[in-house]
């Protein structure tokens, strides 16, 4: 049979599986076809600390799962509501602190300091971003940025919270399993929570924010305020962030609001596929080690980085797991011509 | 100013740069009426409609909407008080479905404390609520159509939707800017027992349209508007017998085309 005769025809599965909301699942297969993924993605985040011997890398894990949680607010942020945000610096750098100051100021264990850096740094970064909320596009952006700038300097000028030393002696993790098991599972419930939130009437209130804001006026409801809601979240989850950061080198200081935060979680949209969340986050399980393993070189790195980058641009612009989601729903067969 | 006026208007002015865009523009429009505002390309009904509405700030004027002051108040709050807006470019969220182009205004303070619970209390979920406003304005219900993206809509649905988004905030005041233009006649002769049936359901619709046939057969009374200024206002045949009317519309396009268009 050659090709000549027969071409390869690629249909689109059913929409019964499909649809997102209505499940009409009827056999085991279609089960299979849904979960499978889901599955696959949750036990391999679990196994890494089981797989990987090394303290040095399991330690990779943990940061990687940090990156992973400011990818999702990137994602979320640039493609459902349509703001771009370079704020993982300054969303790092105001959970870590908090984190930081909440344990060594006034004592409180991590059972606490997390999840109050995580509500209080959203709080702070909100409030702190609520004036640039009606700029678009890149003047976004540009303010995000501005903050973990002014904020390092304000800390090195001023000499507060430590200066440039940081804030030393900050509480450790238990042990190495509990450190990277909650934080796998941190980015896990964040992944399913803000895939399920995009679906719901809110999300589509977002989403109508970034696809229409003027629409969303006449609709009777305040773009400010759900853009607002929208920087909250991505905001916590960077603080959730930073203040695990804080407790797992158990110091917190100036380099929290190192551009790397910023960058790097763009760079894994990139690559992972925006607007599917699931591809900025596993975009970080690639990009970070990767990152780790080119510190050798030096300087250097920065070149190979970009090379990749801009490889994945150029022959994959549209980022893996879109790509990957696609032929997943679709399946090929040979047609006579 | 009587008690009956839902809507007041007083001496609107702006300028966008040196374009006096409106110029002292007033008009009242009656509890339950169908109200037609007409007027040459350019001669500012889009951006009146924009200043009723806190879409743009008007340099001057006040705008009472049953007897309260809401001038240069933001549009969402405008728009929670029951006075809702169609863009004359139609504006959906192309990357979502027509039926959940409607959850977000169902999302909104005024249909949620209308509807009850998730914006439907005994009707059901938000979901249930807009394919039954969707049906209500012409969508087939038992059909693809309220499902598919908006992306792939055709004008007619796209000018539909922009009427069920108003429909979804339950209104007392409708402004419509050019809902039949780029409808074909018989889209328009299919839209027309529906605009009936709103005023029916005891809504009030400020109508701006290009389309006068259509229009004086559901307007009780039309302003005109020219180059920013309210040329007369008062019953159709009146209006166009007007000699001022006629000849701002004769200076720029043809009247004739307007009015006997088959
Ligand atoms: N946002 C704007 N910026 C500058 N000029 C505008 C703007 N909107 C409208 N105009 C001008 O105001 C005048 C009235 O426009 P518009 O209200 O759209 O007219 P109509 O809806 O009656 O066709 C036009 O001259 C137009 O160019
Ligand atoms: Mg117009």
């Amino acid at each position: 049979m050659s090709t000549i005769e027969r071409r390869r025809e690629r249909l689109d599965r059913g929409i019964k599986v499909r649809t997102e909301g209505i499940y009409a699942v009827s056999s085991w297969e279609e089960v299979t076809y849904l979960v499978l993924p889901r599955l696959i993605l949750i036990v391999g985040l679990l196994l890494l600390p089981v797989l990987i011997p090394s303290l040095y890398w399991k330690r990779v894990v943990s940061i990687a799962a940090i990156y992973a949680l400011l990818a999702l607010g990137f994602d979320f942020l640039a493609h459902f509501v349509g703001l771009v945000s370079l704020g993982g610096a300054f969303f790092i750098g105001v959970g870590g602190y908090t984190a930081a100051l909440l344990n060594k100021s006034l004592g409180l264990p991590i059972l606490l300091t997390i999840p109050m850096a995580t509500l209080g740094g959203a709080l702070i970064c909100t409030l702190l971003l609520l004036p640039a909320l009606p700029l678009r596009g890149v003047y976004f952006a540009i303010v995000t940025l501005m903050y973990p700038l002014a904020l390092m300097r304000i800390i090195e000028a001023l000499n507060i919270f430590g200066g440039t030393d940081g804030i030393l002696g900050v509480a450790g993790f238990p042990n190495r399993w509990v450190e990277q098991y909650l934080i796998l599972l941190i980015v896990i419930f964040a992944l399913f929570g803000l895939r399920r939130l995009v679906n719901e009437d809110i999300g589509l209130v977002f989403r109508g924010v970034k696809d229409n804001d003027q629409a969303v006026r006449a609709s009777g409801l305040s773009i400010t305020l759900y853009k607002a809601i929208a920087v909250f979240i991505a905001s916590g989850l960077g603080s959730l962030g930073g203040a695990y950061l804080s407790h797992i080198y158990m110091w917190s200081g100036i380099s929290q609001f190192a551009l790397d935060f910023s960058v790097i979680p763009i760079a894994a949209t990139v690559i992972g596929g925006g607007g599917t969340l699931v591809g900025p986050l596993l975009g970080c399980f690639f990009l970070v080690p990767i990152s780790e393993w080119l510190r050798e070189f030096g300087t250097l790195r920065i070149v190979f980085y970009s090379l990749i980058l801009m490889a994945f641009i150029m022959f994959r612009s549209e980022g893996v797991m879109v790509y990957a989601q696609r032929k997943y729903h679709q399946f090929q067969r040979w047609v006579k011509v | 100013m009587s008690d009956e006026d839902i809507l007041q208007v007083t001496n609107i002015c702006k300028s966008f740069g040196g374009v006096q865009a409106l110029l002292n523009v007033s008009f009242n429009v009656q509890q339950g009426e169908v109200f037609g505002i007409i007027g040459p390309n350019g001669s500012g009904k889009t951006t009146l409609i924009n200043c009723i509405t806190g879409f743009i700030k008007m340099d001057s004027g006040k705008v009472f909407y049953k007897g309260k002051d809401i001038s240069y108040k933001p549009p969402n709050q405008i728009a929670n008080l029951g006075l809702t807006r169609t863009f004359q470019i139609m504006r959906p969220y192309y990357s979502l479905p027509a039926y959940k182009n409607l959850i977000v205004p169902l999302f909104s303070p005024r249909a949620r404390r209308k509807g009850g619970w998730r914006g439907g209390g005994k009707l059901g979920d938000r979901g249930t609520v807009s394919i039954d406003i969707l049906e209500e304005i012409g969508f087939e219900r038992d059909s693809f159509v309220p499902y598919k993206l908006a992306s792939s809509l055709p004008t007619g649905y796209l000018k539909r939707l922009e009427l069920a988004r108003c429909l979804a905030l339950r209104p007392d005041l409708i402004l419509c800017d050019e809902v039949f233009s780029g409808l074909s006649m018989s889209e328009i002769a299919s839209m027309v027992p529906l605009i009936e049936k709103l005023q029916m359901d005891g809504i009030t619709l400020v109508m701006i349209e290009h389309r006068l046939r259509e229009l004086f057969r559901v307007a009780s009374r039309v302003m005109v508007l020219n180059f920013g200024e309210k040329l007369t206002e008062g019953i159709p045949e009146k209006v166009m017998a007007d000699e001022k009317v006629k000849e701002a519309y004769l200076g720029s396009e043809k009247l004739l085309d307007y009015t006997f268009e088959a």
